[in-house]
């Protein structure tokens, strides 16, 4: 099952490359208009193309005009450093179950939000740490966070997020978000965190 | 890195062979690891089969200078605590020790006032000078007849004075008891005892470090050096290696680390695709059992310890982790949670007769005894926490044997089976402790920082 699922991926994942270069030369032609200025307000959800998942139904707004092209300079986030970035990041990170690495509906929302965010920024390369409670073994949780932020992985490179700027790690139970013993530091710790490694 | 502590070069100046007693030594209670013919022909025997009841005079300083005073006292009192890990004897207390005058010299022990305190055998023993380093000479009494059980002579270096305790505790085991102690044994674990930070995407993060101890925790030195979290090592079996688990290349894998030549194999040869963990010796050093990522999901692998000769053990789309060998090599013990939770599961070592083996709310870290135990020692999820269970392979059944205070994780075993070293939580931060394998004799090793990972050398 896993290996089928990989290898539709890899179709998709070719056939997003296809259509992500159709998109960027658009964008190239879309240049040649002087930009119009307006503040940092991203851009509404990009237009409907292949690269929408099968995940929840997304509202696609039916807008005729092309949205305004953000400018690149006033984007801060283009201009920060990584650790800047991280230590404020715009990545939703997952959640999950205790002993679980299933995605649920929330988790599945905040990737197609990630997804959003790595589109815009095609050159971001990001590593998906997978994380766990206190409550399991330590090694079972090396396996467990694995599973974590393979699972984000595969659902991204599912919304056509290429599988090589998705790098994962697994530190199960050594680096808590929240050093707390009780469930609301233990929901926070089983996760799947998103950091860019490079830009 | 450090040098290995060079060995005490040991002078066999055997007893007197007296041969009126020709009492055969009584069996141990747990069977004998492999015997090596014993000098001794004076055996030292307890009362109605109870075990010999030992005394423990002390060590002479044959040398006036603070240094060798030091060195008598320590090799006494580390005597005491090698001495009372196997349980083998029964040891006269410290106190009751203490009545008896020391000689002036080994040779007029006052056997008398040693019988009155129902001593079956005393030990005593001197150390001096010499121009290179000192002398230590060892004396196993029999009280009974007055005769000499055991007489040794040791020479070398004076900066550790606790080798020549636990190379003479394991002397006495071996010669008295036919029983292979592990006073010279070693523990590799990983530890935050210094306090380093790695950068983390929030903060920084507590990193730790893999260190190796004298099995009851002194002589603490660090093996990696890379401020990067370094994890679950494990002994090769003749000792001259450590595998951990490394993230310094910014994702897992497997580091083969030479200790005493300061360099390193990196055989699973990983990448942020092919990550690898958990490495775990074959019996006899030439394959790592280990777990990765390379196909999509954690499974287990085997290579040589060279890399080459790969081969994927198990293929399932659940987690399969923690592998460890049976004695023979034969086997290897894991963890899957193929039907819902995680549960030890054992196969033959070409992946072959999975078959599984607990049936409880959440099992990990298996680790298989050496001979003659066939047992897996595992934690096992109770209450809150997790206590270490010994699952028989006579009985097919398990039994606790840490007592459900704090959660108790990570099982290993020592060398001869009689022991196991593992974390708890039980005072506080994550520490390394010891128990006998019947759950008696807890002993807590590691005081700094959190410890964990433990992993006993062979």
């Amino acid at each position: 099952m896993n290996l089928r699922m990989q290898i539709e991926m890899k179709d998709k994942r070719y056939v997003l490359c296809v259509v992500m270069i159709v998109v960027a030369l658009a964008g190239a032609c879309g240049k040649k208009k002087p930009p119009v200025a307006r503040p940092t307000t991203p851009p509404p959800a990009a237009g409907p193309t292949a690269t929408k998942p099968p995940g929840p139904p997304e509202p696609v707004p039916e807008t005729a005009s092309i949205p305004p092209e953000p400018k690149i300079s006033d984007d801060p986030l283009l201009t920060k450093d990584l650790d800047v970035i991280n230590k404020n990041s715009p990545f939703q990170p997952v959640f999950y179950a205790l002993d679980s690495s299933e995605l649920d509906q929330a988790g599945q929302q905040a990737l197609n939000g990630d997804a959003e965010i790595l589109r815009k920024y095609p050159t971001w390369v990001i590593t998906l740490e997978g994380h766990c409670d206190e409550r399991g073994t330590a090694e079972y949780n090396l396996a467990l966070g694995e599973r974590r932020a393979l699972a984000a992985k595969t659902y991204l490179v599912s919304l056509g997020i290429p599988a090589d700027r998705l790098r994962t790690v697994s530190y199960g139970k050594e680096f808590p978000f929240d050093p707390g013993h009780d469930e609301a530091a233990w929901s926070k710790n089983r996760r799947a965190h998103f950091v860019v490694t490079s830009k | 890195m450090n040098k290995t502590p060079q060995l005490l070069t040991a002078a066999a100046l055997c007893a007197a062979s007296f041969t009126l007693f020709a009492q055969q030594p009584q069996p141990p209670q747990t069977p004998p690891q492999s015997q090596q013919p014993t000098e001794v022909t004076v055996p030292i025997v307890g009362v109605g089969g109870l075990p010999p009841k030992l005394a423990i005079a002390g060590f002479l300083a044959l040398s006036n200078d603070a240094e060798t005073v030091a060195a008598a006292k320590t090799i006494t009192d580390v005597l005491y605590d090698d001495l009372k890990f196997e349980r083998e004897f029964y040891i006269i207390e410290k106190d009751a020790a203490a009545t008896v005058p020391m000689p002036s010299s080994i040779d007029q022990l006052p056997i008398d006032r040693w019988r009155e305190l129902n001593a079956n055998g005393v030990l005593i023993g001197s150390i001096r000078k010499t121009g290179t380093g000192v002398v230590v000479q060892l004396r196993v009494v029999e009280v009974n007849s007055g005769r000499t059980s055991l007489g040794k002579e040791y020479s070398g270096s004076i900066a550790n004075p606790r080798l020549y305790a636990h190379t003479i505790s394991d002397e006495v085991h071996q010669q008295l008891r036919a029983v292979r102690g592990v006073a010279r044994t070693k523990l590799t674990f990983s530890s935050d005892r210094d306090g380093e930070r790695m950068k983390g995407p929030v903060g920084d993060r507590e990193i730790k470090e893999v260190y190796i101890a004298d099995y009851d925790g002194a002589n603490p030195t660090r093996v990696t050096v890379t401020k990067s979290l370094n994890i679950t090592p494990a002994w090769s079996p003749d000792g001259q290696a450590i595998a951990y688990t490394t993230y310094r290349r910014g994702y897992q894998d497997i580091f083969v680390s030479f200790i005493h030549q300061g360099r390193f194999d990196v055989p699973a040869a990983g990448s942020p695709a092919r990550q690898n963990y958990l490495p775990a010796w074959s019996p006899d050093g030439t394959k790592i059992a280990f777990t990765s990522n390379r196909d999509g999901n954690p499974e287990i692998y085997v290579m040589n310890r060279d890399g080459s000769g790969l081969r994927r053990m198990t293929n399932n789309p659940m987690i399969d982790v923690t592998p460890t060998w049976s004695p023979t090599g034969n086997q290897i013990a894991w963890v899957s949670d193929r039907t819902g939770s995680p549960q030890i599961y054992i196969m033959n070592a070409d992946g072959t007769g999975q078959q599984k083996i607990t049936a409880e709310s959440y099992c990990d870290r298996p680790t298989w005894s050496p001979d003659p135990f066939n047992e897996i020692a595992y934690a096992s999820r109770s209450g809150a926490g997790f206590d270490i269970r010994l699952y028989s392979f006579k009985t097919h059944e398990s039994v606790r044997v840490t007592d459900g205070i704090g959660s108790n994780e990570s099982p290993a075993f020592a060398p001869n089976g009689r022991h196991i070293a593992f974390t708890s939580t039980r005072n506080g931060k994550q520490q390394i402790f010891t128990i006998a394998r019947d759950g008696n004799d807890l002993r807590q090793i590691t005081r700094d920082g959190n410890n964990g990972y433990p992993n006993w050398s062979r």
